[in-house]
């Protein structure tokens, strides 16, 4: 694993103020740093990664990072990311967002994203609950479990963020939790090298709010119900029954948006010479591309 | 009576450059040619949802772009649509959607980010009737006060309006100009006529349009703000995503550097610089046509379809020996107010035609300082204002 110092004066912006806006032990700081340890691994240019935010805790990521960044409105991050990696296939979009960011508000976006299969990652920030706006209820808040718009405990059932990904379409589909480093890290850069689009569920904590609230405790006590509670997907169902899956769920080869969509653009254009500027043009950027991932 | 006034037509801009020989006529529909003529701009995205009566706008275009090596995508609603085509415009592109009511109320929030963060970016809407479902898909005007105060929070935003198909073409080419010029979002609001309507069209050759272009490369050494206030334009250039300056955006208001500020002193500085920034190319901006107004004591001031309606009924007018004067609204956001206020002083009437229950007419009414009479004719029926009933308001 990379070290820490390192890390901090290459991947983070030199002129933001720290420390960050999250609450001390705040599950986010970890996904920030599994992210940026994928991204340096691989080695790919700062100048080509842009990471996308939406609204909430999880949406302020960007802010801290030294790429192009772009924080959006609530639950639209998705959106905004297809138009830029559609006008810039060049660079490597990354899209962060909490869960009531990704599936409440932005649903829709969600599913779509994960039929239309383009080339970009996308991790969930899965804390199962509403931080920022302090403590309501979100479409992963278990039943039973009390939010502040849940009082007596919630009664809807939650989504199961990975599935919902994976019957959506999605290329690749991982989760794994901030309890996890490694395996958060390794499942991250695998979704950074794939084609179509990826999908990262990182289960998190809220102790602030979730913990609080459902007397699970402070943030050490929520990792620790990381650990006991989730396991391997690869481990016997019997074994893991009851427990929260862990792993890699979906990893397809397929064509995805952006080749199909040359394809297209093959088929339509007529004028010789403009076929073959556009064609020129398209490979430049695939070997720029792949120069950047080393 | 009446103002001695020059007119601000399209053509005062320079940005077309007709060249006789080299004009392509054709019998174009609103839509198509509103398509065809963002191809001219070099509109490189165009991400939108299905909706009428603006549809024939993505059906053109999912078939031109690719041809052009274009990037055409059917977004899953307006939210998406508007949030790509802001995604596109800071990855470089000229982008657009187009869209009528119902998808334009959803294009809000969004439309507020690409005027908060600075993306040029051209959203159409082509208006019909009433709110929600409304009436589909009969012609309306309107929209009016929602493109200007749609989106939450005071904001300052640029609409065209075009009265023919010769104009959807020329005025979709000055959105794409404006909206980089400015970096801002330009609503070109068309109507449901003006939509569907045919007529001939010439178009230009590519060659002989000139507009702005985004030209902002990273200096070595150059420390990038995006929002800096360094610039007499107040227009501070966009640099796109992937060229070195790696900054950052959001809906949040930011500093000058991009990052978000509460802090009282730069907030003001960006609030003002946000509106100064169109009021120093108002001189630009705003787009007009006067007829007749030199000897008038009766002005008819209308935008879109119905200043067609107007202009018949000031000859109609004329033919009676009355002497009324019109003025064509080609910018709707912001008005150009200082004009008005001379009209409407110089004159002993107004008479605004808009099919709607009266969005113009408050502003003309705001302008009015001398209490001159001010009559409004309106249809919300999804028929167009008559000429006949513009013209007895000319002669009561
Ligand atoms: S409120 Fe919860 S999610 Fe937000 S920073 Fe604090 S612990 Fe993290």
């Amino acid at each position: 694993m990379e070290r820490t110092a390192p890390l901090i004066h290459d991947m983070l912006r030199p002129n933001k103020k720290f420390p960050s806006v999250w609450c001390p032990g705040c599950g986010n700081g970890i996904v920030l740093g599994c992210l940026l340890r994928a991204i340096k691994a691989q080695g790919i240019d700062h100048n080509k990664v842009a990471l996308v935010s939406g609204i909430g805790c999880s949406g302020r990521m960007p802010v801290y990072a030294d790429f192009n960044t772009l924080h959006t409105t609530h639950g639209r991050a998705l959106a905004f990311a297809t138009g830029l990696k559609l006008a810039r296939p060049d660079l490597h979009v990354i899209v962060i967002m909490g869960d009531g960011d990704s599936l409440a508000i932005g649903g829709n976006h969600f599913i779509h994203t994960c039929r239309r299969n383009l080339s970009m990652t996308a991790i969930v920030v899965n804390n199962k609950i509403y931080g920022m706006t302090g403590g309501q209820c979100s479409p992963t808040t278990p039943v039973d479990s009390v939010a502040t718009t849940a009082t007596y405990g919630n009664i809807d059932q939650p989504f199961d963020i990975s599935h919902l990904a994976a019957v959506a379409g999605a290329a690749f589909v991982g989760r794994s939790t901030v309890f996890h480093v490694r395996e958060l890290e390794n499942i991250i850069s695998q979704g950074l090298n794939k084609k179509g689009f990826a999908l990262i569920e990182a289960i998190s904590n809220c102790h602030t709010y979730f913990g609080r609230m459902n007397r699970i405790g402070q943030a050490p006590d929520m990792l620790k119900w990381m650990k006991d509670n989730t396991a391997p997907v690869l481990m016997d169902p019997e074994k893991r029954k009851d427990k929260v899956t862990r792993g890699v769920f979906v990893d397809k080869e397929t064509i995805g948006f952006l080749q199909h969509y040359e394809q297209l653009v093959e088929k339509a254009i007529k004028n010789k010479e403009l076929l073959k500027q556009w064609k020129q043009k398209r490979e430049h950027k695939d070997d720029e591309a792949e120069e950047q991932a080393g | 009576m009446g103002v001695k006034l020059e007119s601000k037509p399209i053509s005062k801009l320079g940005y077309i450059n007709y060249q006789e020989g080299n004009i392509y006529y054709v019998f174009h529909q609103g839509n198509e040619t509103c398509a065809e003529a963002a191809l001219l701009a070099g509109c490189d995205f165009y991400g939108g949802y299905p909706i009428t009566p603006s549809s024939e706008v993505a059906e053109v275009l999912s078939r031109r772009m690719p041809q052009e090596g274009r990037v055409f995508v059917q977004m899953e609603d307006e939210i998406a649509s508007m949030a790509s085509i802001i995604g596109a415009a800071l990855g470089g592109a000229k982008s657009m959607t187009a869209t009528s009511g119902p998808g334009f109320s959803l294009m809000q929030e969004n439309l507020g980010y690409a005027v908060t963060a600075e993306v040029p970016c051209v959203v159409v809407n082509v208006q019909r009737l009433g709110p929600s479902t409304g009436g589909p898909t009969s012609p309306a005007q309107g929209d009016l006060m929602q493109t200007k105060w749609g989106t939450h929070g005071d904001h300052p935003i640029i609409a065209l309006s075009p009265t023919s198909i010769q104009e959807v073409l020329e005025l979709t080419i000055v959105s794409f100009d404006f909206a980089e010029r400015y970096r801002t979002p330009v609503v070109l609001l068309m109507d449901e006529i003006i939509g569907h309507m045919r007529e001939r069209v010439g178009y230009p050759r590519k060659q002989d349009i000139n507009i702005f272009e985004r030209k902002k490369y990273l200096e070595p050494g150059e420390d990038y703000k995006p929002y800096s206030l360094d610039y007499d334009s107040d227009v501070p250039p966009l640099l796109s995503f992937g060229e070195g300056a790696r900054y950052h955006v959001t809906g949040l208001i930011h500093d000058e550097a991009g990052f978000p500020t509460l802090n009282k002193k730069e907030v003001t500085e960006w609030y003002d610089r946000l509106y100064r920034k169109i009021d120093k190319g108002l001189d630009r901006i705003l787009l007009y046509e006067l007829y007749n107004m030199e000897d008038a004591d009766t002005a008819i001031i209308s935008f879109g379809i119905s200043v067609r309606v107007g202009l018949e009924a000031m000859q109609k007018a004329r033919q009676k020996g009355l002497k009324v004067g019109m003025v064509k609204l080609l910018t709707v956001c912001p008005l150009p107010e200082e004009m008005l206020r001379q009209v409407i002083s110089g004159v002993k009437k107004v008479v605004v035609p808009e099919m709607n229950r009266g969005q113009l007419v408050l502003e003309i009414d705001r302008l009015n300082k001398t209490g001159v009479e001010l009559i409004h004719v309106g249809t919300s029926d999804g028929e167009i204002v008559r000429p006949e009933d513009v013209l007895k308001a000319l002669e009561d």
